[in-house]
C-alpha cells in the first residue's frame, strides 16, 4: 500500500465524461482525483467537432459565454458525392442560433443547437471548471490498470513510481482504448473491441481566413455550417465525411468502419486525400494550410455492444461504454451526460457508504431514463442493417447523381423520357423490389 | 549537499511566430514552457540528490504566470520553488538578471547553505548564455560551462569532477565547491516524475519573493538596471526556394534533360570531355 493520499472517487480520462463526472463530484463536495494521460486536457482529445448545447448548458449554465467556441451551427448538409458530382440537401434555420441576432439568429437567451469545437481549447477549458469546483487534475498520468481487491475495485496503478492511488470508486471515461485495457478485466470477458464496431477517423485542420469561410459557405459573419457526406468521400468504404466550420479553419475528414479498412487494405492518409482532391470539396478548401492531422477510433457498436456499465466499485461512461450515437453524429454530449449520472450515482452511494454493484445499478437505471440510451435502443438495429446494406453508402449516391443528372441534363428530347430515364438510373441498380426492401430494412432498424 | 537550479519560462518555440510587420515575437497565445536547457540541469541536480543526498532548489524570476514553470520542477521532483517577482525587476537584461539571482542565491543560502548552482547553457528565447556566467562570477563560485557529465562529487574534499562538452572534444575538470554549472541537453535524460511528487505539484504554491526581501542595489535591477539596448530584432532574411523543374512524372526523360542543362549552365556537372 503506497503512501499517496486517499480519494472519495477516481476519475480516469478529463474529456467530455470524465469532466463531466469530476465536475458533479467536485460540487457536491466529493473529494476527487481526475486523471488525464494527455499534457492537458484536450492535448489527446479528438472528435469531428461539433458540440450540442443541451447537457453542457444542464453542466455549466451560460457556457457559452466564456467558452472557447468556434463557430454556433446555423445551417447543417448532406452531400450525396459520387465519383464527380454532389447532390445536396441542406437545412438552415435562425431557430439553431439563438442569442445571435446580430448575426442572423433569433433574438432569444440562447445558446445556439450546437457549436463547432475544437477539442484542445474546449476541453482544457472544461476540465478548469472542475479544477475551479475543487478536483484534482494530474495530468501527464496514464492509468494502466484498476486495482482490486476481493472482487472489488478499489483504485487505480497509474504509469509513475509510486504511481497507485485508492478510493471507494472508480469511475472510467478512458476513451475506447479502455474497452481493450481496463474493462475486460471488470467485466465477464464477453468485451473487447471487435473491429466492426469501431469507426477510424481522420480528420484535418486547414486554416483558413475567416471572410474566405464565410464566403465560400454563404455564411453570416461568424455563423457556422456542418456538411456531412456520403458516397465516394469514403472512397467505397462504409463510413460517412464531413466539413465542419470553425472560427479561422475548416475541420475535415472521413470515418469508415474498421473492418472495412481491413477489408479492403486502403490507407486512411488515402482515403482523405482522395476526398480533399474531389471536385465538390476541392474549392471549399482551396489556398488553405493543414495546420493539424488528427486519428481517432470511434465505438460505433451501438446499443448491442454497449459493455457492462458498473460493478463493485467502478462505473464506465462515455466512449469507453460504447455511448456513441453514430446515426446523428452525437457522442459528447452521451458523454457529458453518462459522466454527469455516474456522477450522481456516486453521490447517493456516499451517503449510503455502499459502493457495490447492487448501489450502481441505478446509474444503468439512469442512463436507461436518459436520452442517452433511449437513444441508442432506438438504431440498435443500424449495425447490422448498414453490414447488410452496404449499397445505402456506395450504390445510391452514384443512383441519385445519375437520376438528378438525367432529369436535370436539358437536350431536348421530352421531359416524359427524362422521367423515365430517370427511373432507369435507379432500377438499373436497384430493382424496384430491392429498393422497397432497403427502405423497409432501414425503418425497422430505427424503430 | 544543496542545488540550487535556475530556471527561466520561455515560450514554446514551436510555437512562436513573427510579426512581419514590427520583427518582434507575437507571445499573446503561445504556451510557455520551461527552457528546455534548464530541465537537463534540474534533471542534473536531482540526480546529485539521488546519490548524495540534500536539496534541491529551484529559482526563476518572472511575472506570476512562471508558477507554472516552477510546479513543473516541483514535479520532477524539487524540494522548493521559489518565485522573484516584482515590478522592480521588470525589463531587466542578463546583467540585471545575474544581479537579482545572485541575490536571491545569497539569500537562500541563508537558510541553506548552496553547494553547487545549475543552469542551462542558454534560453531558447534570447541565446545569450550570459546569465548563468553572470551568476558565478558575481557570487565568486567557480564557473564550469557546457556540463555534459558529472563525474562526481567529493562531499570531504567539496570537490566535484565534471566533463565539459567543447567543439575539440570533452575537457574533464575538477573544481572546488561551492560551483555553478551550466548543463548542455545531452547530459542526461529527464526522468518521469513519481506520482506522489506530481500530486504535490498541482497543489504547489511558490513562494513569491520581492525585492524588498531579497535586498540588493535597486539601480542594478529591472530597466535601470540595464544597460543593453535592444535596437531592433528581425528574422533572417528568407531564402529564395529553389526552383522546381515540372512535367517529371509525365515526361521525365524531358525533366532530366532540362535539369541537366540548367546544372551544366551553371557549370556544376559536364564541362570538358563530358560525354554528349
Amino acid at each position: 500500500m503506497s503512501g499517496n493520499e486517499r480519494f472519495d472517487c477516481i476519475v480516469v480520462g478529463a474529456g467530455p465524461a470524465g469532466t463531466a463526472a469530476a465536475l458533479t463530484l467536485a460540487r457536491a463536495g466529493v473529494k476527487v482525483v481526475l486523471f488525464e494521460r494527455g499534457e492537458f486536457p484536450g492535448a489527446k482529445n479528438v472528435m469531428g467537432g461539433v458540440l450540442y448545447s443541451k447537457t453542457l448548458n444542464k453542466l455549466v449554465p451560460g457556457f457559452w459565454k466564456e467558452a472557447p467556441l468556434e463557430r454556433p451551427v446555423i445551417e447543417q448538409n448532406l452531400w450525396m458525392l459520387s465519383s464527380d458530382s454532389v447532390a445536396k440537401v441542406g437545412y438552415r434555420s435562425p431557430r439553431f442560433v439563438p442569442g445571435h441576432a446580430a448575426e442572423g439568429g433569433v433574438p432569444d437567451e440562447g445558446p445556439a443547437n450546437a457549436f463547432t469545437v475544437l477539442r484542445a481549447k474546449f476541453d482544457r477549458w472544461f476540465a478548469q471548471k472542475a479544477v475551479d469546483a475543487g478536483a484534482l487534475l494530474i495530468t501527464e498520468t496514464a492509468v494502466e490498470d484498476l486495482l482490486w481487491e476481493n472482487g472489488k475495485v478499489v483504485g487505480v496503478q497509474t504509469g509513475r513510481d509510486d504511481g497507485k492511488v485508492y478510493a471507494d470508486a472508480v469511475i472510467v471515461t478512458a476513451g475506447l482504448h479502455a474497452l481493450n485495457s481496463l474493462i475486460p478485466k471488470m467485466a465477464d470477458g464477453r468485451l473487447g473491441i471487435k473491429p466492426e464496431h469501431v469507426a477510424l477517423a481522420v480528420k484535418q485542420i486547414i486554416a483558413l481566413p475567416k471572410e474566405k469561410i464565410e464566403d465560400r459557405f454563404n455564411l453570416p459573419a461568424g455563423m457556422g455550417a456542418t456538411i456531412e457526406l456520403v458516397g465516394a468521400s469514403t472512397s467505397g468504404l462504409t463510413g460517412i465525411s464531413f466539413i465542419y466550420t470553425n472560427a479561422d479553419s475548416i475541420s475535415i475528414g472521413a470515418g469508415a468502419m474498421l473492418s472495412d479498412y481491413v477489408k479492403s487494405g486502403k490507407h486512411p492518409y488515402d482515403v482523405i486525400e482522395d476526398f480533399k482532391a474531389h471536385p465538390a470539396i476541392k474549392p471549399l478548401i482551396a489556398g488553405g494550410e493543414v495546420k493539424e492531422y488528427l486519428g481517432h477510433l470511434i465505438p460505433e457498436g451501438g446499443y448491442n455492444a454497449v459493455p457492462k456499465l458498473y460493478g463493485d466499485g467502478f462505473m464506465v461512461a462515455g466512449d469507453s461504454a460504447m455511448l456513441v450515437n453514430s446515426v446523428h453524429r452525437e457522442g459528447s454530449n452521451l458523454a457529458m451526460e453518462s459522466g454527469r449520472l455516474a456522477a450522481e450515482t456516486f453521490i447517493k452511494a456516499k451517503e449510503r457508504k455502499d459502493y457495490s454493484a447492487r448501489s450502481f445499478a441505478a446509474y444503468r437505471d439512469a442512463l436507461d431514463k436518459s436520452f442517452v440510451l433511449k437513444d441508442l435502443r432506438k438504431y440498435r438495429g443500424i449495425q447490422h442493417y448498414l453490414d447488410s446494406h452496404p449499397q445505402i453508402f456506395l450504390s445510391y449516391p452514384e443512383m441519385v447523381s445519375e437520376a438528378a443528372f438525367r432529369f436535370l441534363n436539358v437536350d431536348e428530347a421530352p421531359k416524359a423520357e427524362h422521367e423515365k430515364m430517370m427511373v432507369q438510373a435507379v432500377t438499373n441498380r436497384r430493382s424496384m423490389m430491392g429498393l422497397l426492401s432497403d427502405l423497409w430494412a432501414g425503418w425497422r432498424a430505427t424503430r | 549537499m544543496h542545488s540550487v537550479v535556475l530556471i527561466k519560462q520561455v515560450p514554446d518555440t514551436t510555437e512562436v511566430r513573427m510579426d512581419p510587420k514590427t520583427g518582434t515575437l507575437i507571445r499573446t497565445g503561445v504556451p510557455s514552457i520551461v527552457n528546455p536547457y534548464d530541465v537537463h540541469a534540474l534533471e542534473e541536480a536531482l540526480a546529485l540528490r539521488d546519490k548524495y543526498g540534500g536539496r534541491v532548489t529551484v529559482v526563476t524570476m518572472g511575472p506570476p504566470q512562471a508558477k507554472e514553470a516552477l510546479r513543473k520542477c516541483i514535479s520532477f521532483g524539487a524540494d522548493e520553488a521559489i518565485l522573484l517577482t516584482d515590478r522592480a525587476f521588470a525589463g531587466s537584461d542578463t546583467l540585471s538578471t545575474s544581479y537579482i539571482l545572485t541575490q536571491a542565491v545569497k539569500k537562500i543560502s541563508e537558510q541553506h547553505p548552496v553547494d553547487l548552482v545549475l543552469a542551462g547553457k542558454q534560453a531558447i528565447d534570447g541565446d545569450t548564455a550570459q546569465v548563468g556566467p553572470g551568476v558565478a562570477t558575481r557570487l565568486g563560485f567557480e564557473q564550469l560551462t557546457y556540463v555534459v557529465k558529472v563525474e562526481g562529487v567529493d562531499l570531504e574534499k567539496k570537490e566535484i569532477t565534471v566533463h565539459r562538452l567543447l567543439e575539440e572534444g570533452r575537457e574533464v575538470i575538477k573544481t572546488k565547491l561551492p560551483a555553478l554549472l551550466t548543463v548542455v541537453k545531452e547530459a542526461n535524460s529527464i526522468r518521469y516524475g513519481s506520482l506522489p511528487h506530481v500530486m504535490r505539484a498541482v497543489r504547489y504554491d511558490p513562494p513569491g519573493w520581492n525585492q524588498a526581501f531579497i535586498g540588493g542595489d535597486l539601480t542594478k535591477m529591472g530597466l535601470k538596471g540595464s544597460p543593453t539596448n535592444v535596437k531592433r530584432i528581425f528574422p533572417p532574411p528568407t531564402r529564395a526556394p529553389g526552383e522546381i523543374i515540372p512535367g517529371g512524372k509525365e515526361d521525365p526523360a524531358a525533366a532530366a534533360a532540362l535539369l541537366v542543362d540548367k546544372l551544366t549552365a551553371r557549370g556544376a556537372v559536364g564541362g570538358k570531355g563530358a560525354a554528349q
